[in-house]
């Protein structure tokens, strides 16, 4: 025991030692988890918005009028010829054109249908279909407005059935992105420090060369381990606290299940991460393969894990190998438990399986690390 | 010029000698592109909802035939109480309820009218949206059946037509990100890592002393990972193009200069930070937490910079990756050609100047 505690308080040393590393692992995460949160949104606003009015009559003027008072489109300019409107698309100035084509109101009233031609930068394919979906809902509601001023509706006209549908989003009621990703974005963060910090660790003494004066030293294998891995643990933890008291401090963010259920499972989650890290190490030989490796997973662990797009989306293969995607965990049960206040009974399946990737990690780098070569 | 050759000689010695990095170098972006474009899309597939039916009648089951055979949901639970979407949603599988009310066929057909709520859980608010607004274009179309028999009047019909990317492919918007955070990350922290390197061994002492000037020693060390990271780019380019048949309206040689400048660019920073970073743990620590989150969230890639707030968006034009993916996508699929690129160029070129200037001025050429 006095073992471990000689060499957690060497590490600890070395980590406070190194002025240039402290920022890196502190105030760097915090600064990004306060900054970037704002940037991850999928809202669709402030859409570029350009017309062609090749009709010019108040019908097709009271339509631009209708686009112009909708709050997410910006009305830019209106183009002479439908060739200018495709040049600025190509630079990149607008996103949606309409174009109203000559003849517009007289069609729509004598032959009461009237075309009208919408061209959409669909390169971001999620964004264009909801662009598509906020034209089509202002012409869908212009269509009404059209039928109201120029028709009289007879009051015993055939009714025609309608469904009502009530949208009602729980959780989440005014559907703020900033809610869904702190603390996604907390749980990488986390990860990304501890990964790092670990896979990096015991390669550098064996790079430097002092990992050979620590083997020579009557200490067992499961002493040192433990001795070296401790200390990440603990900023991995400390991590948590202060990215949870931001979030409830500057973001706000609903915290509705149980803290204790929360750090419970961190502590388990955080052990897979370090096994992780010190497999690393003991399968390369310098500090810039051991961090090749750990980005190489890193980034498949944060762009697969649900974290930015839905795991529902992906493929079927895809989904499964999301199973063996730690951050996946942690990102569920974290907006599980905060989020929506699951118990523990609902996160008992996440937690299970993290618990057995922390044996097996942690089992495998134990075995792979061998004090004589 | 014949040290500055040798020079150039020992550094691609020292990283082909180095096979196990080698191969991650070059099989990590091929597995990361290959996996990212089949794997990442934010279009809704399969979302597993439930029914609260409270109704059960013709026109409910009509409807929920409707959805479920629709490639976007799954029913997977039928529920039987109000409590019970609570606990589903608790357990994180049901993403959506559709709660039916009572007399649903009856109060259609004799009022015409029948209420439907849509519970989603709204955690994901970019999922609970999609979902809801696919639900009610199911139903709208499952109104428009039955209203056919009577006919609407006065009808604008908008026809749109989805430019550079018709059938709205999500690969189309993440191929060109990852390329641009694979040949970013790897050139800025190849470069790094090697110069902190020879610091943290010592052997830089001996570069400095030799004959070489340390501008030499410097491109000496950047021009292998401008080949290696070139051929990546090929790569990843010809991945695009044969497998998820993106298109290449543009120039190929135009992409290629332009490849080439930002993966200069790149190396330039990665300099940069192995001036300020003393070992190579803080030279990685800073190129991969300093630059793997903002470039991923602040470049477009994922998230669209327009719906930022403003803060951020003045914020996104200091990073390269942001110029470079207008770049590829302006070439691969508007099919552009310098005259709408020649401002985002020069941008990324004021950068690397930049960064080399800095870096010399920084440079420390004496020892402490």
């Amino acid at each position: 025991m006095k073992t471990i505690g000689y060499i957690i308080q060497k590490e600890f040393k070395q980590i406070f030692r190194n002025k240039g590393m402290l920022p890196i692992i502190f105030i760097l995460p915090i600064l990004q988890l306060v900054i970037l949160s704002n940037a991850a949104t999928y809202e669709v606003k402030n859409i570029k918005f350009a017309y062609v009015d090749y009709d010019r009559t108040s019908t097709s003027r009271a339509l631009i009028e209708k686009f112009n008072a909708s709050a997410f489109f910006n009305v830019l300019t209106d183009f002479p010829s439908q060739e200018k409107a495709s040049a600025a698309m190509l630079s990149g100035e607008v996103d949606v054109v309409m174009e109203i084509p000559n003849h517009f109101e007289r069609n729509l009233l004598k032959k009461k249908t009237a075309d009208l031609s919408i061209t959409i930068n669909a390169i971001d394919g999620a964004a264009a279909g909801v662009e598509s979906g906020y034209v089509n809902q202002i012409v869908h509601s212009f269509n009404k407005d059209v039928k109201m001023s120029i028709m009289n509706i007879s009051k015993n006209a055939v009714q025609p059935v309608s469904i009502e549908s009530i949208p009602s989003f729980w959780y989440n009621t005014t559907l703020d992105y900033k809610t869904f990703m702190v603390p996604g974005i907390l749980v990488l963060l986390v990860t990304m420090i501890t990964l790092f910090l670990s896979g990096m660790n015991i390669v550098r003494e064996k790079e430097i060369g002092t990992l050979e004066q620590i083997n020579v030293t009557p200490i067992r294998k499961s002493q040192f381990i433990i001795g070296k891995l401790f200390p990440f643990w603990v900023i991995g933890i400390g991590l948590l606290t202060i990215g949870l008291i931001l979030a409830k401090v500057i973001f706000n963010t609903p915290m509705l299940g149980s803290l204790i259920l929360l750090y419970a499972y961190t502590s388990i989650y955080i052990l897979v991460i370090l096994g992780m890290g010190l497999l690393i190490s003991n399968y390369t030989d310098t500090q810039q393969q051991a961090m090749f490796i750990a980005w190489f997973f890193v980034v498949i662990f944060i762009l697969m894990s649900g974290l930015f797009t839905p795991i529902e989306s992906m493929p079927k293969w895809a989904q499964i190998v999301t199973n063996f995607n730690p951050i996946k965990y942690f990102v569920e049960v974290v907006r599980m438990v905060l989020l929506k206040g699951s118990g523990f009974m609902d996160v008992l399946p996440q937690l299970l399986k993290t618990l057995l990737y922390a044996i097996i990690m942690n089992g495998l780098a134990v075995w792979s690390y061998k004090k004589v070569n | 010029m014949k040290r500055f050759i040798g020079f150039i000689k020992k550094e691609f010695y020292h990283i082909f000698r180095d096979r196990r990095s080698l191969f991650i170098l070059f099989g990590m972006p091929i597995a990361q592109i290959l996996l990212f474009g089949f794997a990442i899309t934010n279009e809704i597939n399969n979302v597993d909802i439930a029914i609260l039916d409270h109704s059960k009648d013709a026109s409910t089951e009509e409807i929920i035939n409707k959805i479920s055979a629709s490639k976007y949901f799954t029913v997977k639970q039928i529920l039987t109480r109000e409590a019970d979407i609570e606990t589903a949603f608790k357990k994180g599988k049901i993403k959506a309820v559709l709660n039916f009310e009572k007399h649903f066929s009856r109060n259609l057909i004799k009022q015409n009218q029948a209420t439907i709520q849509i519970i989603t859980d709204a955690t994901d608010p970019n999922t609970a949206n999609s979902i809801t607004n696919y639900i009610n274009a199911i139903l709208q179309n499952y109104q428009q059946e039955k209203n056919r028999a009577i006919v609407v009047e006065y009808q604008i019909i908008p026809q749109t037509r989805m430019v550079y990317n018709p059938e709205l492919k999500s690969v189309f918007m993440f191929v060109p990100g990852v390329m641009t955070i694979i040949l970013m990350l790897v050139s800025a922290m190849m470069t790094s890592i090697s110069i902190t390197r020879e610091k943290e061994l010592g052997t830089m002492e001996i570069l400095l002393v030799s004959p070489l000037k340390p501008f030499q020693v410097i491109i000496g060390k950047v021009v292998p990972y401008i080949f290696l990271s070139v051929i990546n780019a090929a790569v990843i380019v010809l991945l695009s193009i044969f497998i998820f048949k993106m298109p290449l309206q543009g120039s190929l040689i135009l992409l290629g200069l332009e490849s080439v400048l930002f993966i200069i660019t790149s190396l330039a920073l990665g300099i940069l930070i192995s001036t300020i970073a003393e070992t190579q743990q803080s030279a990685m620590m800073i190129s991969l937490m300093g630059l793997m989150l903002p470039v991923i969230l602040l470049s477009g890639f994922i998230f669209p910079i327009s719906s930022m707030p403003v803060a951020l968006q003045l914020i996104s034009n200091i990073i390269p990756a942001k110029w470079f993916i207008i770049i590829i996508k302006g070439i691969m699929l508007k099919g552009v050609g310098m005259a709408f690129i020649w401002k985002e160029t020069l941008i990324l070129m004021g950068m690397t100047l930049f960064f080399i200037g800095l870096s010399v001025k920084k440079y420390k050429i004496r020892l402490e």
